[in-house]
C-alpha cells in the first residue's frame, strides 16, 4: 500500500510535468531537432544523425524490452523463483560481436562525412574570421570582395537584454555587420583569435571551428540556398561569451557583386584622414560611439567598470595621467587581462576620439583633445 | 561470484572491537585512522559539497528560466558554471565513492582496515582544505574563475586570484586522490583474507582496483596542466601562449588526457555498486563475473586513447579525427557487455524493488540513454554540429548524474543498514527515488532538444527559440534539488530513530560484510581474517 502511494505520486508528478511542458510550449514553436540544413554537409550530418537514431531506437526497444519484461515477469511478489545460471560463454561472445558489427555499419557513413567536412580544397573564396572579446572580425582575403574588412558585433540593444524593452525576434542573434557570401560558392573560412579561444559556427551549415589565438585553422561551407543564417560563439571566452553572435547572409551572385561594390565605396568614404585636426566636441561625440561599441561591456557606461577585473576609468590614474601612457595602453592592450590591443581593431581617429572621450567624461575633466596624429606617432 | 565462506572465521561480536579508543568529540574525527570513520567523513563531506554545487546549479537554472539577464551578471554566471562543475566532480562524486571504498573494501575482502591507516586520515583531511580554497575564491578580488571546469587556456590567464586558489585546490585534491588510490591498491593486493583470490572478490573491489590505477595514472597529468597554467599566469612561461612559442590547444590535450580517464574514474566504482545491488535484489549471482572484470579493464585501457574526442572542433587532421572516432565508438562494446550482463543477472531472477534496487534500475535506464547520446557524439561529423551545445550538457548529466549520483544513492540505501545498524524508511526512500527520477528527466531530457537546435552551453542568456526547453529544465532542476532535502531527512531519520536492521538485511546479499559481520559492523572488523574456501 505504501509502495503504491509512491507510484501514484510518480504518475501525478509526470502529469504535472507534461502540463508544465504544454503551458510553456504555447509561447513559442518548439525547436526540437537540428536546424534545417543549408549545405550538402549539413544534409549528410542530418542523415547520419537520423540513421544512428533509428539504430538507437531499435536497440532501445530491444534492451529495455528485455529489462521491463524481466521487471514485470520475474518478480518475487509474483512468486517467481530465481534461476541460478551465471555464465554462458556463447551468449557473451554473441553480445560482444553484435555491438561490434553495429559499429562497423555506422563507421562507413561516419567516415565519409568526416572526409567531406574536412575537405577545404578548391574553394571559390576565402574569409578570415578573427575572434575578439567579444566580437568577430572578418577579412575577405581571396576571391570576389577581396579587401573587404569589418568588425561584426551584437546589435541587440542593452535594454532588451536587461528586460526593460520587448525582445525582438532575432534577440541575441543579430549583428551590426553581417557576413555576406554568394550562394553555391565554396567558402573557405580561416579562423584565428586575438585574445582567447572562441569558436565560429553556423548550425545550419554544420560548420564549426575553434578560433585559436596564434594559430590559423580552416573549414569550409557551400550554402545551397539564399537566406540569413545565424549562430553564436560556442567556446567560453569570458564575460560576454553569450553575446557574440554570427550572422551569415547568403545572396545570389548578382546581389553579392552589388554588395561588394557598396562595401568598397563605404570603406573609401569612411576612411579617416589621420592628419585632420578635430575639436574636442567632435572627438567626444565620435568617442562616445566608439566607447559604446568597444569599451562599455567591461568599463560600463558610468565609467566605473567592475573592479577589480575591469577597472574604473572614472578618476583613474591612467586616464588622468600623461596622455602618451593612455594611448600606449589602448594601442597595445594589457597582457594577462581582458584589455585588448585596440591598435589592430580601431584606426587612429577612433582611438584619439575614445581617449578624448574618457579624459573628459564622468568625473574626468582634463580638457585635453587628443588628435589622431598623436596616436599615429605612438604606433609601433 | 559466490565464495564459500568458513563460518568459524566470523569475529564481529568480540566486545572490545565494538567501539573506538582514544580521543572523544571532535578530536576523534581529526585523529581517526579507522576506515569506517574515514569512510563516514568522506560521505558527509561529499554530501555537503553536493549541496553547495547543487545550489550553484539552481542559480544557473534560475538565471536561465527566462531569456534576458535577471538574477546574476554574466561574470558571476560563468563563476557558477565553473564552480558547479569543479565542486560536483572533485568535491561531491569522487569523495563519495572513496567513502564507499573505505567502508567496503576492507569488509569485502576480509581485511581489518586499509593498508595505510594514517595516510588514509591525511588523504581525507586534505579535502576540507581544498574545498575551502575553492569556496574562498569567491571572496578574493576578481571572484572565482569563470573559465568552465575545463579551465581552458588562455582564458585562465585573464582571471584573478581565484584562479590560483582553484589551482592549489586541485593540487590538494589530486594529492588526496593519489594517496587514496595507493591505499586502495595496496589494500586489495596485500590484505585479502586467505582464500579470497582476486577473481573471487566482489565486483565493487575490482572496479575500485582498476579505478585506483586510472587515478594514479591521470591525476599527475592534471596537476601538470594546472601547474603550467600557474606558471603561465605568474612566472612568464608560455606553455599555452602562441606568442611565446606555446600552444593553447596543448592545454586541451593534456587536460583531456586526464579528463577522459576521469569520467571512467567516476563511473567505474558506480558500476561496482550496481554489480552488488542488482544480484542482491534479483536473488541470483551476477551474470558473467569474469567478463565484467575484463570489460571494466578494457574500458579503463580504452579511456587513455580517446581523449581528443572532446576536441573535434580544434581542427585536427582527418586521420586524427578518424582514429579518435573509431577508438571512441569501440568503448560501446565493453559497455554494452556490462549492460547485457546486468540484464542477464535480472533475467529469471526473483526481483524485488526496494529503494537500492530502484536506484540501480534507474541507473541502468538513464546510463544507457547517456550511452546512446554518447554514440551520437562519438561520430566526429555529428559532434562538430553538437560540440559545446546543450546536447553535450544533457549527455554528460545522463552519464554523470545517473551514473554516479543514482548509484551513490542506491549504495547508501543498500549499505546504510550495515553501516549504522538502522533501517531507513522504505516508503520515503521510494518517494526519494521517484521524485529524483522524474525531475532528473524533466531537467535534462529537454536539453537534448535545445542542444540539437543549437543552443551553446555556458551562456547566461539565450535566443527566444530556446525559451520553452529552458523553462521546463529550470522547473525540473528546482524539483530535483529540493528532492535531495528529502534524502537528508531520510538519513537523519534513520540515524536517529530508524528500526534495528538485521545482520543480513537483504536476502540476496552474499558478500562478507553481510554474511560474516553483524549490523552495525563493529568498529574493528576481521581482526582475525576469515577463511574463504
Amino acid at each position: 500500500m505504501q509502495q503504491f502511494s509512491a507510484r501514484q505520486f510518480g504518475r501525478w508528478a509526470l502529469a504535472a510535468g507534461i502540463l508544465a511542458l504544454l503551458a510553456a510550449g504555447s509561447a513559442h514553436a518548439l525547436e526540437w531537432n537540428l536546424q534545417p540544413a543549408a549545405t550538402k554537409i549539413a544534409d549528410d550530418v542530418h542523415s547520419l544523425h537520423e540513421y544512428v537514431m533509428v539504430l538507437i531506437i531499435v536497440i532501445f526497444v530491444g534492451v529495455f524490452g528485455v529489462m521491463f519484461y524481466s521487471v514485470f515477469a520475474h518478480r518475487k511478489s509474483q512468486g517467481h523463483k530465481a534461476a541460478n545460471f551465471h555464465e554462458n560463454t556463447t551468449v557473451e561472445i554473441i553480445w560482444t560481436v553484435i555491438p561490434l558489427l553495429i559499429l562497423v555499419v555506422i563507421a562507413w557513413p561516419a567516415t565519409r562525412a568526416v572526409i567531406a567536412q574536412k575537405d577545404t580544397a578548391n574553394s571559390d573564396m576565402t574569409i578570415k574570421v578573427t575572434g575578439y572579446q567579444w566580437k568577430w572580425g572578418y577579412d575577405y582575403i581571396k576571391g570576389e570582395g577581396e579587401g573587404i574588412s569589418f568588425v561584426s558585433q551584437l546589435s541587440t540593444p542593452r535594454d532588451q537584454i536587461e528586460g526593460t524593452a520587448q525582445k525582438g525576434v532575432n534577440y541575441l542573434l543579430e549583428v551590426d555587420n553581417e557576413v555576406v557570401v554568394p550562394v553555391g560558392k565554396k567558402v573557405r573560412i580561416l579562423t584565428t583569435a586575438a585574445d582567447v579561444i572562441h569558436s565560429w559556427g553556423v548550425p545550419a551549415f554544420a560548420a564549426k571551428q575553434d578560433a585559436i589565438p596564434g594559430f590559423i585553422r580552416d573549414m569550409h561551407f557551400k550554402a545551397e540556398k539564399t537566406g540569413t543564417y545565424r549562430g553564436q560563439c560556442v567556446e567560453l571566452c569570458g564575460k560576454e561569451h553569450g553575446f557574440m553572435p554570427i550572422v551569415v547572409r547568403v545572396v545570389s551572385a548578382a546581389d553579392y557583386t552589388k554588395w561588394v561594390d557598396g562595401e568598397k565605396k563605404k570603406l573609401a568614404a569612411l576612411a579617416d584622414d589621420p592628419a585632420k585636426i578635430h575639436t574636442l566636441d567632435e572627438l567626444k561625440a565620435r568617442g562616445e560611439k566608439v566607447y559604446a561599441a568597444n569599451c562599455v561591456a567591461c568599463h560600463q557606461a558610468t565609467g566605473k567598470g567592475m573592479p577589480p577585473a575591469f577597472p574604473s576609468l572614472d578618476g583613474s590614474k591612467i586616464v588622468g595621467g600623461p596622455k602618451a601612457d593612455q594611448i600606449a595602453l589602448v594601442l597595445g592592450g594589457k597582457a594577462g587581462t581582458a584589455m585588448a590591443a585596440f591598435g589592430k581593431q580601431l584606426n587612429d581617429t577612433e582611438i584619439a576620439a575614445v581617449i578624448s572621450y574618457t579624459r573628459n567624461s564622468w568625473g574626468n575633466k582634463t580638457g585635453e583633445a587628443i588628435q589622431p596624429a598623436e596616436v599615429k606617432s605612438l604606433r609601433k | 561470484m559466490s565464495a564459500i565462506l568458513d563460518d568459524h572465521a566470523a569475529d564481529g561480536h568480540v566486545a572490545h572491537d565494538d567501539h573506538q579508543h582514544g580521543y572523544g568529540g571532535m578530536m576523534r574525527w581529526i585523529t581517526t585512522t579507522n576506515h569506517k570513520d574515514i569512510g563516514t567523513m568522506y560521505l558527509w563531506f561529499s554530501f555537503a559539497m553536493f549541496m553547495v554545487g547543487g545550489t550553484m546549479a539552481l542559480v544557473i537554472r534560475a538565471e536561465l528560466f527566462s531569456p534576458g539577464l535577471q538574477i546574476v551578471n554574466p561574470d558571476f554566471f560563468n563563476q557558477m558554471t565553473t564552480m558547479h562543475g569543479l565542486i560536483m566532480v572533485f568535491g561531491a562524486i569522487m569523495p563519495a565513492f572513496v567513502g564507499f571504498a573505505n567502508w567496503l573494501i576492507p569488509m569485502q575482502i576480509g581485511a581489518p582496515d586499509m593498508a595505510f591507516a594514517r595516510m588514509n586520515n591525511w588523504s581525507f583531511w586534505l579535502l576540507p582544505f581544498a574545498g575551502s580554497l575553492l569556496i574562498m575564491s569567491f571572496f578574493v578580488p576578481g571572484g572565482a574563475p569563470g573559465v568552465g571546469w575545463t579551465m581552458y587556456a588562455p582564458l585562465t590567464v585573464q582571471m584573478g586570484m581565484g584562479m590560483d586558489l582553484t589551482i592549489f585546490a586541485i593540487h590538494l585534491l589530486g594529492m588526496s586522490s593519489i594517496m587514496g588510490s595507493i591505499n586502495i591498491v595496496t589494500t586489495i593486493l596485500n590484505m585479502r583474507a586467505p582464500g579470497m583470490t582476486l577473481m573471487r572478490m566482489p565486483l565493487f573491489c575490482w572496479t575500485w582496483l582498476i579505478t585506483a590505477y586510472l587515478l594514479i595514472a591521470s591525476m599527475p597529468v592534471l596537476a601538470g596542466a594546472v601547474t603550467m597554467t600557474l606558471t603561465d599566469r605568474h612566472f612568464g612561461t608560455s606553455f599555452f601562449n602562441a606568442a611565446g612559442g606555446g600552444d593553447p590547444v596543448l592545454y586541451q590535450h593534456i587536460f583531456w588526457f586526464f579528463g577522459h580517464p576521469e569520467v571512467y574514474i567516476i563511473i567505474l566504482p558506480a558500476f561496482g555498486v550496481v554489480s552488488q545491488i542488482l544480484p542482491a535484489f534479483s536473488r541470483k549471482p551476477l551474470f558473467g563475473y569474469a567478463s565484467m572484470v575484463y570489460a571494466t579493464s578494457s574500458i579503463a585501457i580504452l579511456s587513455f586513447i580517446v581523449w581528443a574526442h572532446h576536441m573535434y572542433t580544434v581542427g585536427m587532421p582527418i586521420s586524427g579525427q578518424l582514429f579518435f572516432m573509431y577508438a571512441t565508438t569501440l568503448i560501446a562494446v565493453p559497455t554494452a557487455c556490462k549492460i547485457f550482463n546486468w540484464l542477464a543477472t535480472m533475467w529469471r531472477g526473483s526481483l524485488s524493488f526496494e529503494t537500492p534496487m530502484l536506484f540501480a534500475l534507474g541507473f541502468l535506464f538513464l546510463f544507457t540513454m547517456g550511452g546512446f547520446s554518447g554514440l551520437v557524439l562519438s561520430l566526429a561529423a555529428v559532434d562538430i554540429q553538437l560540440h559545446d551545445t546543450y546536447y553535450v550538457v544533457a549527455h554528460f548529466h545522463y552519464v554523470m548524474v545517473a551514473g554516479a549520483l543514482f548509484t551513490a544513492f542506491g549504495g547508501i540505501y543498500f549499505w546504510l543498514p550495515k553501516w549504522t545498524g538502522k533501517m531507513y524508511d522504505e516508503t520515503l526512500g521510494k518517494w526519494h527515488f521517484w521524485l529524483t527520477m522524474i525531475f532528473f528527466n524533466i531537467t535534462f531530457f529537454v536539453q537534448h532538444f535545445s542542444g540539437l537546435a543549437g543552443m551553446p552551453r555556458r551562456i547566461p542568456d539565450y535566443p527566444l527559440i530556446f525559451e520553452t526547453w529552458n523553462k521546463i529544465s529550470s522547473i525540473g532542476a528546482f524539483g530535483f534539488g529540493l528532492s535531495q532535502l528529502l534524502f537528508l531527512y531520510i538519513i537523519v531519520k534513520a540515524l536517529s530513530s530508524g528500526e534495528k536492521a538485521a545482520d543480513k538485511q537483504w536476502e540476496g546479499a552474499d558478500s562478507l560484510e553481510w554474511t560474516h559481520l553483524p549490523s552495525p559492523a563493529p568498529y574493528h572488523s576481521f581482526v582475525t581474517p576469515p577463511v574463504i574456501k
